[in-house]
């Protein structure tokens, strides 16, 4: 087989240390006028070696982006637009990267869990209840390494439990005789089983109660260090991606609002929804301080509002928000968002700093 | 093994109970046995002949309810189920024994066969789930709504009457003797088609579609969606993933219905004229032969009792959260 299915022309990163690239992605539940756009065009980079953290409310999309990337979407969604494009290690910087959404099927198992793997948000249900834990841990084994003999498959399945703190004499047990943590922790051995070069985790903690959590998350991103693996990890609550995240995107109604290194994300958020979300869980290790909810609730993705779709909900909109659909701005090196007032007020500040004399009206939208 | 202990005790009290129900069944009857047989001789028994239908029945009036509950199961366990009045005096037991083997052969055979086919076919419908292999659906719900005595009428008509391709009725050529030669078995094989056919597609169609409904519940699981992520390949998502845990409810559906191979299929044997169970049971029925009636239900009951037993041996096998508690 030629590689023309996968490689594509102008498939390099447009940064150099980029290993997931995803572009203008769009998903779809159902078609036609009744369609939803759960995902609507979403542009995200994932590093060599970084946490990006996808962080959101239900319905924001989040979880469908991780599924389309990973072409596991289940109908009715479908992906309906945009690129994923994955550059494997080790190659060198001409070689082409991987159309993930054009590989055809045998090229698409083969990419699965060798090079992208999954940490699924239910915990409960992600075990096959009438296989027990070594047969779980070792068929991606013998599905991508047909070289490994029985003894090797368990002698790796016996080392990943020991990395996730597991008795090994687990490997024997079934789904139904473990613990919720016990579960997850062994979807997280999964997971690590072929060593991929990314690790999407969907909630993986969220089904957990707080010291479980706690523990699996420190023992994650120790793993993630020691494999030196990049990792999309989605979750809704912004205060732990404040403490694991290199960088943080912030969902809403399907588009990505903001992203910026995690520390800048949560000192300085720009975008509304931002601030909201992070003044609305505790933080784990800060001061004492109420608790502020964001009023109203998530937009229905049947009939989203006009213009920017959090406007609803927003303290500072203004007309131009009901109107104007806002995109993305840079706002620093790393530092993006997507709201009319914010980008006003950079442009003021910057119109200030630059010729000392403020305009203090909206942009529209056709400067972008 | 605790669990499988458990499961045994229940079956020996479920047996007993069934014993006992049958014993006392035909105690309950108004009129009974004794009195059918009468209106049968318009009354012309004398009162001599009356007290000996009462003692052969076991239904002797001056003997306690105890005595001939104990005389009951003593009977039982010598195999002696009394005398048949259809095939009279041929023992029940040698009536059952002989018709038995007939329908084992034909029914055994026709329900692993279907069982086999319905669920494997249901395995990859459900795994086409929402393609044009769906367009079967409706064709298997409409073979599940025919009843097999009209498909057996339907098939002698075509392939037996129009045709003369299959003999119409009958187990085996009637020139031949029953012994095991190759023409005996061949004529047996013979004969056992159309009857087969009569069963086999309705009973298909039936597994097929409750395999391929619990397949599309099991494949929209989460554990199933994890086995594609982790580039399992297809056949392993399948089979180990999808029908490993949708087989479980049709399993349970194999052993009732082997339970029920032993009463016959009546209606069908009897639009072939087939020397099985079901025949027998509907000449025991035509002539109020209650000795017979009985020993066909108890017959039943046993096998009814052993599938589900096996029943539970496949699931103690199959789910391992049925292996304790």
């Amino acid at each position: 087989m030629s590689t023309d299915w996968t490689a594509r022309p102008s498939a390099t990163p447009a940064d150099a240390d980029a290993v997931l690239e995803i572009r203008g992605l769009r998903v779809d539940y159902g078609a036609g006028a009744h369609a939803i756009h759960a995902v609507n065009g979403v542009d995200l980079t994932l590093h060599r070696g970084e946490v990006l953290g996808v962080a959101g409310e239900s319905g924001s999309g989040k979880s469908t982006l991780a599924y389309a990337a990973s072409r596991l979407l289940r109908p009715p969604g479908r992906t309906v637009a945009g690129e994923v494009t994955y550059y494997p290690a080790g190659a060198g910087r001409q070689e082409p990267g991987i159309d993930v959404l054009a590989l055809p099927p045998e090229r698409l198992r083969k990419f699965r869990w060798t090079e992208l793997s999954v940490v699924f948000q239910a915990a409960m249900s992600s075990l096959n209840p009438v296989l027990n834990v070594a047969t779980q841990l070792t068929d991606a084994l013998e599905a991508h390494r047909p070289g490994m003999t029985r003894r090797q498959c368990l002698a790796r399945a016996r080392e990943l439990l020991e990395l996730v703190n597991i008795d090994v004499a687990r490997l024997s047990a079934y789904p139904h005789q473990l613990s919720g943590g016990q579960r997850q922790r062994i979807m997280i051995a999964m997971a690590l089983v072929l060593e991929p070069e990314v690790i999407i985790m969907d909630e993986p903690t969220t089904s957990l109660d707080v010291v479980v959590q706690r523990e699996i998350l420190a023992r994650v991103m120790e793993l993630r260090a020691r494999l030196d693996c990049s990792v999309i990890f989605i979750t809704h609550d912004l205060s732990l991606l404040a403490e694991i995240a290199d960088t943080i995107a912030v969902m809403y109604a399907g588009k990505v609002v903001e992203i910026a290194p995690a520390e800048v994300l949560c000192q300085t958020p720009s975008h509304p929804y931002s601030a909201g979300l992070l003044s609305s869980f505790p933080s784990l290790h800060g001061p004492h301080r109420t608790l502020v909810g964001i009023p109203g609730l998530p937009p229905d993705p049947r009939a989203l509002p006009a213009g920017c779709p959090f406007h609803p909900r927003c303290g500072e909109a203004v007309a131009a928000c009901s109107r104007d659909v806002p995109a993305l701005f840079a706002l620093g090196q790393r530092h993006q968002a997507a709201c009319l007032v914010r980008e006003a007020a950079a442009h003021a500040e910057l119109n200030a700093t630059d010729s000392r004399q403020a305009s203090p009206s909206l942009p529209g939208r056709a400067e972008r | 093994m605790h669990f499988l202990l458990r499961r045994a005790i229940f079956y020996l009290i479920a047996a007993w109970a069934a014993i006992t129900t049958n014993f006392i069944l035909p105690r309950l009857m108004p009129g009974g046995p004794v009195e059918a047989v009468m209106a049968r001789h318009e009354g012309q028994l004398s009162d001599q002949a009356v007290n000996a239908l009462h003692i052969a029945f076991g239904l002797d009036p001056n003997a306690s309810m105890w005595s001939e509950y104990v005389e009951y199961w003593r009977n039982l366990f010598t195999g002696n189920l009394g005398l048949s009045f259809t095939y009279f005096p041929t023992p029940v037991s040698t009536v059952i024994a002989h018709a038995l083997p007939w329908t084992l052969v034909l029914l055994g055979v026709v329900t692993l066969v279907e069982w086999i086919l319905g669920t494997f076919a249901g395995i990859v419908v459900g795994w086409r789930r929402g393609t044009w292999v769906d367009a079967v659906l409706p064709l298997g719900a409409f073979l599940r709504g025919i009843p097999h005595f009209w498909m057996g009428l339907v098939i002698v008509t075509v392939f037996a009457v129009t045709l003369d391709w299959f003999p119409v009725s009958g187990g085996y050529s009637s020139d031949l003797l029953p012994n095991v030669s190759v023409p005996f078995v061949g004529s047996v094989l013979y004969h056992a088609v159309l009857p087969a056919l009569a069963m086999v597609v309705g009973s298909l169609a039936t597994h097929m579609l409750s395999m391929r409904n619990m397949m599309v519940t099991t494949l929209s699981e989460d554990y199933v969606l994890v086995a594609e992520a982790k580039g399992l390949h297809r056949r392993r998502v399948m089979l180990s993933y999808g029908a490993r845990n949708a087989i479980l409810p049709n399993v349970a559906g194999f052993a009732l219905q082997l339970g029920f191979v032993v009463s016959g299929a009546l209606l069908v044997e009897k639009v072939f004229s087939y020397p099985g169970i079901g025949y027998v049971l509907f000449q025991a029925v035509h002539n109020q032969d209650y000795p017979l009636l009985q020993g066909i239900l108890l017959i039943t009951t046993f096998t009814v009792l052993i599938a589900s037993f096996l029943a539970d041996l496949a699931f103690f096998a199959l789910d391992p959260r049925t292996r304790e508690a």
